[in-house]
């Protein structure tokens, strides 16, 4: 596993200082000999760096593998993505599974993060890798929280911005369902106040449950619909084909039951619960405008940077509106942006799905950046 | 490019920063872009149009000229432009104000409901006009606040703006010959182009 150990550390929002920081990384293309065309892609919330290759755990596809690499929308052919686990994940950089100077894992131990502290990792992560600008930082949800909060921080170091399917603070809503999530987690037996490694066991049930709630925020309902309907399944395990044996109340089970079991458990499988504790509260306390009086604007004035700002029309957890509350934001700075919602009825999972107009929307945005940045035509 | 287009385009200057209201498929902007180097964004209020341009590089928002232009600070365009708009906004007076309030030019091209052909059709027929301009049936049209030439003159006059240059065009492109004379050009002119800034 690729990763970068920073000696020199992060000193949090929190005070609490991460020496050394290991961050976690993989990239695609090859850096121009001017270092201009990098493109950071930053990734949701149970995302990480395995972008565009087969992920080591779980043996699929990198969870951008039809948008990123050679002739794809981010066209490996001519870009270098940077995709890193963010601060506080678990599949390689520093979060709350590393362990402590004390050779102990941090646990719950593991100070509050923010995403500006997941951004300032990946800032000293180019620092080392030489490159002091990006020519685009994209995102979606989580993702997009980091390419606003990189714009935010680093304006000058950011040419081009497409946060997806998110938005400028994470809504009560949304913190609500994060909410739920975690007392799941917490109210599992196996959960041992944060410490489930000194007793050889994991939260997964809890854990599970968690996924499946946050699951159906994903989704939509007509997606939900066409995908499973009301259909039901037997569940071989709880009884065989003889119609001698009595039904039971959960004798059989609908597919949307079975399918939502099936995420809940592939994913305990590559996660873990204290990352999903650390990263859903660094969601929660996102908010650009908390500096600045409620101002979505202020943080963006006078900037450079050339946004394009994408929702998907039947995603409920970052709806629309959000994200349009952003792009008029922006206006007010005085910023250039596009704001483009797409027609989909898949829900805010919709960003990684097969879209063509989210593909083509991508492909126009970055090709039109970067003949403004002077990088040249598409090959 | 249609002709009130390139019409517009040739009242703007180079390197300007332009927003053009109803940017449609992005292409006064894109040749904005390409011919003078302008900083030009577009709204647009059709969503597959947007797609579209941004699909093809162009800075477009989704939007509307009524709710959106609020959002821009004071003097962050050199040119604002609405292409045969303004008749379907629904507070034409408020667009204008905003279009000088965010820009130091706003160009305006509206069909011209004064023209004689329209005139006759509302005499003799006795109905709502129909023509190549004004061609969608009157419970269906998107053009809730038609204006003549001279009504958008009078208007012009009660909000103090200065008419910087005007013109009147005919549909098949010509420049129409009676410049000088705003009661032919209400009368002959179908489709009206304005240059507007403030006192």
């Amino acid at each position: 596993m690729s990763y970068a150990r920073l000696e020199e550390g992060l000193t949090l929002e929190c005070g609490s200082v991460l020496a050394p920081l290991d961050v976690a990384y993989r990239t695609y293309g090859q850096l121009s000999a001017a270092r201009d065309n990098a493109i950071l892609v930053c990734h949701a919330l149970t995302g990480d760096q395995f972008l565009a290759e087969q992920h080591p755990v779980t043996g699929k596809p990198g969870w951008w593998s039809r948008m990123v690499g050679p002739g794809l929308p981010i066209d490996t052919d001519r870009f270098f993505v940077i995709c890193t686990n963010v601060l506080g994940g678990c599949m390689g950089s520093t979060g709350p599974r590393s362990l402590q100077e004390n050779g102990e894992p941090w646990g719950t131990d593991f100070p509050p993060i923010t995403i500006r502290d997941m951004v300032r990792a990946q800032a000293l992560l180019l620092n080392h890798l030489g490159i002091g600008r990006l020519f685009a930082a994209i995102g979606g949800s989580m993702g997009g929280m980091q390419v606003l909060q990189w714009v935010a921080t680093y304006p000058e170091r950011v040419f081009a911005a497409m946060p997806i399917a998110t938005s400028p603070f994470h809504s009560a809503q949304n913190i609500a369902f994060n909410e739920v999530s975690r007392q799941a987690i917490s109210a599992d037996p196996e959960w041992h106040n944060g410490r489930y490694w000194d007793y050889g066991a994991v939260p997964a049930r809890g854990l599970g449950v968690a996924r499946m709630m946050a699951h159906i925020t994903y989704l939509s309902e007509e997606a939900l619909t066409r995908k499973f309907g009301r259909r039901v399944r037997r569940d071989p395990a709880i009884k065989g084909d003889t119609a001698l044996e009595p039904a039971s109340l959960f004798g059989e089970m609908f597919e949307v039951e079975s399918y939502l079991r099936h995420q809940g458990s592939s994913f305990v499988r590559r996660f873990d619960a204290n990352s999903y504790l650390t990263i859903t509260r660094a969601m929660d306390y996102f908010d650009l405008s908390a500096e600045y009086d409620g101002d979505i604007s202020a943080p963006f004035l006078g900037c450079k940077t050339r946004f394009c700002v994408v929702s998907f029309s039947s995603d409920w957890l970052f709806p629309t509106s959000q994200s349009r509350l952003l792009a008029r934001a922006l206006n007010r700075a005085g910023v250039n942006v596009s704001f483009v919602e797409i027609d989909s009825d898949r829900g805010h999972d919709a960003f990684l799905l097969d879209e063509p107009d989210f593909d083509r929307t991508m492909r126009g945005f970055i090709n039109g950046a970067a003949e403004h940045a002077g990088l040249g035509k598409a090959g | 490019m249609r002709l009130d287009q390139r019409l517009i385009a040739e009242m703007i200057a180079p390197k300007a920063r332009v927003l053009d209201i109803g940017s449609g498929d992005g292409a006064l902007i894109d040749y904005l872009f390409r011919t003078r180097n302008c900083d030009a964004r577009g709204i647009e209020i059709d969503m597959k149009e947007v797609t579209r341009s941004v699909a093809h590089g162009l800075p477009v928002m989704h939007g509307d000229a009524d709710h959106d232009l609020a959002h821009y600070p004071n003097g962050a365009f050199d040119y604002v432009v609405l292409q045969r708009t303004l008749q379907a906004v629904e507070r034409p007076r408020e667009v204008l104000r905003q279009m000088l309030r965010i820009g130091r030019y706003a160009i305006v091209s509206f069909p011209n409901f004064g023209h004689w052909r329209l005139r006759l059709q509302l005499l003799f027929s006795g109905r709502m006009p129909m023509n190549a301009v004004w061609h969608t049936p009157w419970y269906e049209t998107p053009n809730i606040h038609p204006c003549t030439i001279r009504d958008f003159l009078t208007l012009c006059q009660e909000e103090g703006y200065i008419v910087d240059r005007w013109l009147a065009v005919d549909e098949a492109g010509e420049r129409a010959p009676w410049r000088r004379s705003i009661r032919l050009a209400n009368l002959f002119g179908e489709q009206a182009l304005f240059l507007l800034s403030k006192r």
